[in-house]
């Protein structure tokens, strides 16, 4: 633990050098990352075992996380940085769920996390110790190809054209109906208002939702 | 993002703690992760505050109304009490964010949030907020979503919160505890307008946490509610928004507690509203003359001066719907 006090809602003082030393370590970072890690180009990339050379001071701060995704335990060796999202996609292998915007303003990565829908890009992954996750890939009853009726309700609606927003629109639309926000089309367009679907596909989505709502 | 230490306690003494020690405390995480993200934000050790024992709803002993400052923001609009005794909160919380991120986020860093100023989000742009003394990009640049109301010439920015706009109306008191006890501090001196130090936003001390926010009881009967006015009618940041409360009896309102958002550099009390209320009789000639007095002192900027009649309009609105008439 560290025992600097930064409070950085009150940022340095001096302007000019306190920039310019900022993003030298910015380039500083990204290089070290690119080294140590070398795998795929992310910006909060997990680091692989820091390279030879560098002093363990230099080594970002890591831990264990140990948690459920669809069912199955894994224990992680992570950067503390690691957000869920790239847990799963990344270190699990799970790519279904989608890296949208990265900032929590899209829906693409939306994962349920003890049960309740939220954005995978915005939770860090060693925060996530005993949680239980669901993604896409652990939405269908069985191994063979049974789908979630919210699956078959997608494509039988037409819900999607290019696919990118599909997997957090139908983990959005599994927590609204959950949640119980299926009254109505319109109640349904607010309560899936957290996915963007750049198409344009909103009738067919909440057309989806309805339609797997009413076969609950 | 930089590199940080992470440690989760599981008690207020552990969490002070590690306070003390400069560490910055993390709850939902949707602000203070994206901002890190950014590298606006760049704590060297982020201390996890979710075990805490701070997720109840109670009614105190006054009958007033106390939201745990760990209270998620979709568990505190769907609680039975807060949506009986205090619909604008309700309707505030649920026109704010999306579902997703209602799941994570919790109330006490709700009111901790920072300005959607995209200036200030920018790392390449001068902010006073975000590097004191690099100027104000804002000022000059694109200002249609910022405030005309409470600015200096340092910093212009909004703050984003709905719900807090509800609190401001409401006149809630933040809890705290911090190294040197407990403190309540009343909502119009928790959130700062900019002044010469707009890095300064709330008036939390180093090493402080945020146990609840409280509700003062408020006479009943009590109707209230929040409109909000954005350019997209959901998961958007207010342009204009309006928190109103009334109590009505015999005819004559005798409690009145209006407030906006988006327009001002932290929630807006509008006591000139408020006062133009108490003691009269609900009517349409009241409502529209009651708004008139919303925009008092405001200072447009290049791009932003719809907001001036924006905010009459969402202010009568809201005292109508509210409000009704006799």
């Amino acid at each position: 633990m560290s025992s600097e006090l930064p409070d950085s809602r009150v940022p340095p003082e001096a302007e000019p050098a306190s920039r310019l030393s900022r993003r030298t370590f910015i380039a500083v970072a990204t290089a070290t990352a690119a080294v140590g890690g070398g795998v795929v180009v992310v910006r909060n990339l997990v680091p692989g075992p820091s390279p030879l050379g560098t002093t363990p001071a230099e080594t970002p701060p890591s831990g264990r996380v140990s948690l459920t995704v669809n069912g199955k335990r894994h224990t992680a060796e992570i950067d503390n940085r690691t957000s869920l999202l790239d847990l799963l996609r990344e270190q699990l292998g799970l790519t279904g769920t989608k890296k949208g915007c990265d900032a929590g303003a899209c829906g693409a990565c939306t994962v349920l996390v003890d049960g309740r829908r939220v954005n995978a890009c915005l939770a860090l992954a060693v925060r996530l110790e005993g949680a239980e996750v669901t993604t896409i890939e652990g939405l269908a009853p069985g191994e063979d190809d049974d789908l979630h009726p919210l699956q078959q309700a997608f494509i039988e609606q037409d819900a999607f054209q290019c696919g990118y927003c599909t997997p957090g629109q139908i983990m959005s639309g599994v927590g609204c109906i959950r949640e119980g926000h299926t009254g109505s089309r319109e109640e349904i367009r607010e309560w899936m208002s957290g996915n963007i679907c750049r198409c344009g596909c909103y009738v067919q989505v909440v057309r989806a939702v309805e339609q797997a709502a009413g076969g609950k | 993002m930089h590199p940080f230490s992470y440690v989760k306690v599981s008690d207020i003494a552990g969490a002070l703690a590690a306070g003390r020690r400069g560490g910055r405390y993390i709850a939902g995480g949707t602000m203070l992760v994206d901002l890190m993200r950014e590298t606006v934000e760049r704590p060297s050790t982020l201390v996890d505050i979710s075990a805490l024992p701070l997720r109840d709803v109670t009614v105190t002993a006054r009958g007033g109304l106390r939201i745990g400052a760990l209270v998620r923001m979709a568990e505190a609009a769907a609680h039975p009490k807060v949506r009986a005794t205090y619909p604008v909160i309700s309707q505030a919380l649920e026109l704010g964010a999306s579902p997703q991120l209602r799941n994570m986020a919790t109330i006490g860093g709700n009111i901790m949030q920072r300005t959607r100023c995209a200036y200030f989000r920018d790392v390449t742009a001068a902010c006073n907020k975000r590097d004191p003394g690099s100027g104000c990009a804002a000022l000059g640049g694109f200002n249609r979503t910022h405030a005309i109301l409470g600015a200096s010439d340092q910093c212009v920015a909004t703050h984003p919160s709905d719900v807090a706009v509800a609190f401001a109306a409401l006149e809630a008191i933040v809890r705290l505890v911090g190294p040197d006890g407990r403190r309540g501090v009343a909502f119009a001196d928790f959130l700062l307008p900019p002044g010469s130090t707009p890095e300064r936003e709330q008036a939390v001390r180093p090493g402080e946490l945020i146990t609840a926010v409280e509700i003062p009881a408020l006479p009943r009967p009590l109707r209230s509610g929040y409109l909000k006015v954005s350019d997209r009618r959901s998961y958007e940041f207010a342009l204009t928004s309006a928190a109103v409360a009334l109590h009505v009896r015999g005819g004559v309102i005798r409690e009145a507690k209006v407030a906006a958002g988006g327009v001002g550099t932290v929630p807006w009390k509008l006591p000139a509203v408020e006062r133009r209320l108490i003691g009269e009789r609900p009517s349409e000639a009241l409502w529209a003359e009651a708004a008139r007095l919303a925009a008092e002192g405001a200072r447009p900027l290049a791009h932003n001066k719809f907001k001036i009649e924006l905010l009459k309009r969402a202010v009568e609105r809201q005292l109508r719907i509210v409000g009704g008439t006799a």
